[in-house]
Formats: C-alpha cells, structure tokens, sequence
C-alpha cells in the first residue's frame, strides 16, 4: 500500500508497470457487495431528488394550501405525500429536510474529519510525552455527556444552523483523532516515512504527504458510519424542538410534527420517517461495505 | 484491587470537574439573562432578585459558589419551576427515569445475549439471517422514529396497549420500555455474536468438547463467560445511550422523569435546571462506567489491576 501511494504521489513516469492499487481492489470488491451497491444507487436517487426536486416542483414549501389542510396523499392534487397540519405540501417539505439532514451531516462529518484527523496525525506522529497528554485529553472528553452539552450549546446560542455544525463535528472527532492517531503510530516507523526524514523532508509534509494519505482507508470507513450518525443527532435535537427552525424544516422537525398527528394523519410521520430510515440503512450498508472492502484481513 | 478501584475513581474527579466548569461558563456566557421573559419589572425587583440568585457578584465568585453547593448536592433553586429547588426536581423525577433506565438495559442484556448466542449457535441458517436483519433494523431506525411507530401500531390500530402516561398500570410502561430497549437489544445482539463465534471457534472449547462435556454445559460454563466480555465492556456506552434515549422517550410518552424536565428546562432556558440535568447525568455515565471497568476487571484476568 505504501508502496502504491509513493507511486501516485511522485509522478506518472512509471504508467507501463500497472499494479493493482489498494483502492482499485478496494472498489472491485465493493461492487461485489450488493447490498452497498444498491445502497448506493438509492442514496444517490434520494439526494438527486432532493437537490432537484424542489426547483421542479412547483409547489414552495412555505406555502400554506387553504382548501387542503391536513390532507391524505393525493395524485391528482399535486400532494404526493400530502400536506401538514398547516396545509404546507409535505413532499416539498419532507425534500427540504432530507437536503437540510444531508448538509448537516456532511459538513459536520468534514469538520470533524478535519480536526480528528489533524489532530490524530500530529499526536499519533510526534508521539512520547506529547501523544500521552493529547490523547488523556480525548479519553477526558470521552467520558463527558455530549449529547447534553450539544443540548446546553442550543440552549445558550439560540438554535442555529451553523452552530449544530460546529457543535457536531466537534463531538464527532474523537474517535477519528483515536484511528488516525493508531496509523500514524504504526506507519511512521516505516522504511518509506525514514528515507523520507533522511532526504530532509520536514516534518509538516511527512504528515501531509505520508502519514494522511496512508491513514485514508479507515478514515473513509469511518466517514461514512459518522455521516449518519450526526444525522441521527440532528434529528434528533430537531425532535426535541431544540434544532432548526420554523419555516425551515428537516426530517427531525417533521417526524416530532408527525408524531403529534399520527392518530389522524399517519402520513404526515410515516413519510419523512421513512426517508430518515431509509437514508440511514443506506449510509450502514455503504459503511459496512467499505470495511469488508479495505480491510482484506476480515475476508 | 483496591488501589485499581481508587485510581478509577481519582481520574473520574478531574472529569467531573471539568463537566461542572464547562456548564456552568457555558450558561454564565449564554446572552440574555433568565429574567427577560417576565414582564418588565421594577429595577428594585431586578436588583433583589439577581441578589437573591447571587447574579450580581463576579463572576468567579459565582463560579466557586456553584461548584461548593455542587458537591454538597444542592444545584440550586430552578428558575422557571418557583417553588423547587432542581435537587427536588431531580429527586422527584429520578425514580421514574431509573426504573425506565434499568428495565430497560435489564431487557437489553437478556434478549439481545439470548438472540446473539443463537444466531452464532446456529450460525448462517435462517434464524441467524433473521436476528441479524432484525439487529441492522434496530440499531439503524432511531428511538425517535421507532417510538411513535410503535406507538401507532400498538397504541392505535392495533389498540393493545396505552399510548402514554406512567404510573397507573403496568401495560402504560410496555411501549417505552421497548422502545428504549430496542437498540441495545439490537447492538447486544450482535456484539454476542460476533464474539461468540469467535469463542466457539477457540482451543478451550475444543478441549472443552473433546472430553467430552455436554453442549449445554459447556455453553454455560466456557463458552457464554468469554462471550460476555464485550457485551460487558459495552455496558459504559449503553447506559449512556439509554439515559440520552430516555430524554426522547419520555417526551414522546409524557413520563415524569428526568428528562421531561430536561427538555422543558432547555426549552425554556431554565438555566439551573438543565446545568444540574448535566452535572447529574454526567457524574452517573462516569459512575456508570466506573462499575464497569471494575466489573470488567473481575472477569478477565488479562486486565492488570496496576
């Protein structure tokens, strides 16, 4: 592997020896796995859809139809899914919230990546007494009540987007920084990371050119089982009314608001409900897959 | 033992220490004070209220004030409740959130142990598909969204059991609990599995066979002990998600617990209030977690009690 990123990295002048990459077999074996292939083809459907629709459709998802409050799912209508309690078209409403889930889970996904693996490579690299306090630090912040105090963040700073962002990913970056830190260890005492301190290569571009890109493989894995956790956590606060706000919407405020009419209006939970679970089996199976493919040891 | 024990403990007090300070800047830096929903009050009033609550002194002074009432237990009087002190509150709602909590890991070892030593007993036949795809929808489809689906299935089409409530039947407890179960039954589950295929497969329970101990023997005394292991050592992160769980749950079924408050608080910003909640709550996952590590240190005798 090491080997094969070297190669990558220092030019295109050795084409005619074509080996198999790490990640070339990685993708074979992917597409061996049905389950994340279909995953992936219904995941890329559902954000597809949701970027797209709404510019489609014509209906906004602010707009409040009189004649059709609280209305069942109806072809000839226009309502695919139906309308809410304040008569605003569900299925505009529910692609809205898919949109607003997946933005917060892939930026708070990219800001945990960014700091855990910054963090996992310079602890896990400088190592000895350094890597010791950097790493007691985030055992500290393990133990600690997070969701509670993503909560007490809501709670102070009022409920905005942008600080769910920030707050997730600084939640989410633990355990990368504890991953990336393990490869740095191993892999830093590799031939390749010694001729490369030998021939004078500093220390911030051993770790950016060396240590990071020989680290990916886990990192990704972990990427895609993170990106739906932080959706869960969204939805989750959103459930609690403690997330985005009115007019907006995401999947969370839509299965509290339907939760609260279930009795006489099922669809208005069952719709985003699914949409929320389907997203998230999707993200699992990817997940899983992505595993089994980089890690030949487990097969 | 002894000095395992103690060392577990004096690195839980720089934790909580550290739990306390962040909540207590975190709300002292929030803008607006607690006050500002009331009607305009006379500055008088102002000034003696903020006297009574301490909100006038620096804020360090604060600080050590807090933290000495903390330890003592006394968290202070909450700001939208009157006439209790969050002690109370939390006193009142704990014995609710506990029996929830418990029932609920209690079911979780039991159901989710028993289903994942099946599906590794009779590994790749058709029951072990079935816990598998049943743990996968579990762990994946989250309380909040099981809750109500439960809650609409059982509750209204299906009119079996009371959609909320607690406290006048035992029937009223059923959803909440399942609900609360479901995802640890689901990860137990299939963390048994996996280590108890492993186990199965290891030198001990060859040996165990070959001198020929009965199935049934040899699953209780060998096999399900090493199996156990992690599902021990998942306890820590199970409690954790159990009591972040119970603040969904008893929202959606209107149980006076702990975590009904918690949201109202939040939502209110009831500042001691939802401060104590995570003080509370965090000195019982670092508890929690405590236990275990001991627990875990008991069974395996590879961990060094240095």
């Amino acid at each position: 592997m090491a080997v094969d990123m070297e190669m990558k990295s220092t030019g295109s002048d050795e084409k005619e020896i074509q080996g198999r990459s790490l990640w070339q077999d990685a993708f074979r074996r992917l597409l061996i796995n049905k389950a994340s292939v279909v995953s992936c083809v219904v995941l890329l459907s559902i954000v597809l859809i949701a970027v797209i629709g709404p510019w489609i459709h014509p209906n906004p998802f602010d707009e409040v139809y009189w004649d059709y409050i609280q209305a069942a799912p109806d072809m000839e209508a226009g309502f695919y899914f139906g309308t809410d309690t304040n008569g605003r078209d569900l299925f505009v409403r529910t692609l809205y919230g898919i949109r607003v889930s997946m933005l917060v889970g892939l930026v708070a996904t990219g800001v945990s990546l960014i700091i855990g693996v910054t963090y996992g490579a310079i602890s896990g690299y400088v190592g000895g007494r350094t890597d010791h306090i950097m790493m007691r630090f985030v055992d500290i912040m393990y133990s600690m009540p997070f969701m509670f105090f993503v909560i007490l963040l809501m709670v102070i700073f009022g409920r905005n987007i942008f600080l769910i962002f920030a707050a997730l990913g600084a939640v989410e970056w633990l355990t990368m920084a504890r991953i990336v830190r393990g490869q740095a260890l191993s892999i830093k005492n590799r031939e390749f990371v010694e001729a490369a301190r030998a021939s004078g290569v500093s220390n911030f571009n051993i770790i950016r050119r060396h240590i990071i890109p020989n680290a990916l493989g886990p990192v990704i894995v972990y990427v895609t089982l993170t990106i739906p956790q932080v959706i869960l956590i969204e939805s989750f606060l959103s459930f609690l009314g403690l997330g985005v706000q009115e007019p907006m919407t995401s999947l969370g405020v839509l299965i509290s608001e339907g939760a609260q009419q279930m009795e006489s209006a099922p669809w208005t939970l069952l719709f985003p409900a699914s949409a929320l679970a389907i997203i998230l089996f999707c993200f699992n199976f990817i997940g899983d897959g992505l595993r089994d493919a980089l890690d030949p040891r487990d097969r | 033992m002894l000095s395992f024990i103690l060392k577990r403990l004096a690195g839980a007090i720089p934790t909580l220490l550290i739990i306390v300070t962040l909540a207590f800047f975190l709300i002292r830096s929030a803008p607006g004070g607690p006050f500002d929903k009331e009607r305009t009050i006379p500055p008088e009033v102002a000034a003696n209220l903020n006297a009574v609550y301490h909100l006038d002194d620096p804020l360090w002074e604060q600080y050590l004030y807090y933290l000495g009432s903390a330890i003592q237990g006394d968290f202070g009087p909450s700001f939208q409740y009157r006439d209790f002190s969050v002690t109370e509150l939390i006193a009142a709602g704990f014995p609710v959130s506990l029996t929830l909590g418990l029932t609920a890991i209690f079911l979780a070892i039991t159901i989710g142990v028993s289903l994942g030593a099946v599906a590794a007993l009779k590994q790749n036949s058709l029951i072990d598909y079935a816990v598998m795809a049943t743990a996968m929808t579990g762990i994946t489809i989250p309380n909040f969204v099981m809750a109500p689906l439960l809650t609409l299935v059982f509750g209204v089409y299906l009119n079996m059991l009371p959609v909320g409530g607690w406290g006048e039947s035992v029937s009223q407890a059923f959803l909440p609990i399942i609900a609360l179960a479901l995802p640890q039954i689901a990860y137990i589950a299939r963390l048994t599995r996996g280590s108890m295929i492993e186990v199965l497969r290891s030198n001990f329970v060859r040996t165990a066979r070959a001198k020929g101990l009965p199935e049934r023997l040899m699953l209780s005394r060998h096999a399900l002990k090493a199996a156990m292991l992690p599902v021990v050592s998942y306890l820590g992160p199970a409690s954790a998600a159990v009591i972040t769980g119970s603040v969904v749950i008893e929202q959606i079924f209107g149980i006076p617990g702990i975590g009904r408050y918690f949201v109202q608080g939040a939502l209110n910003r009831d500042y001691t209030l939802v401060m104590g909640v995570v003080i509370f709550y965090g000195s019982l996952i670092i508890s929690f977690n405590l236990v275990v590590d001991i627990i875990y240190g008991f069974l395996d005798p590879k961990v060094r009690m240095g």
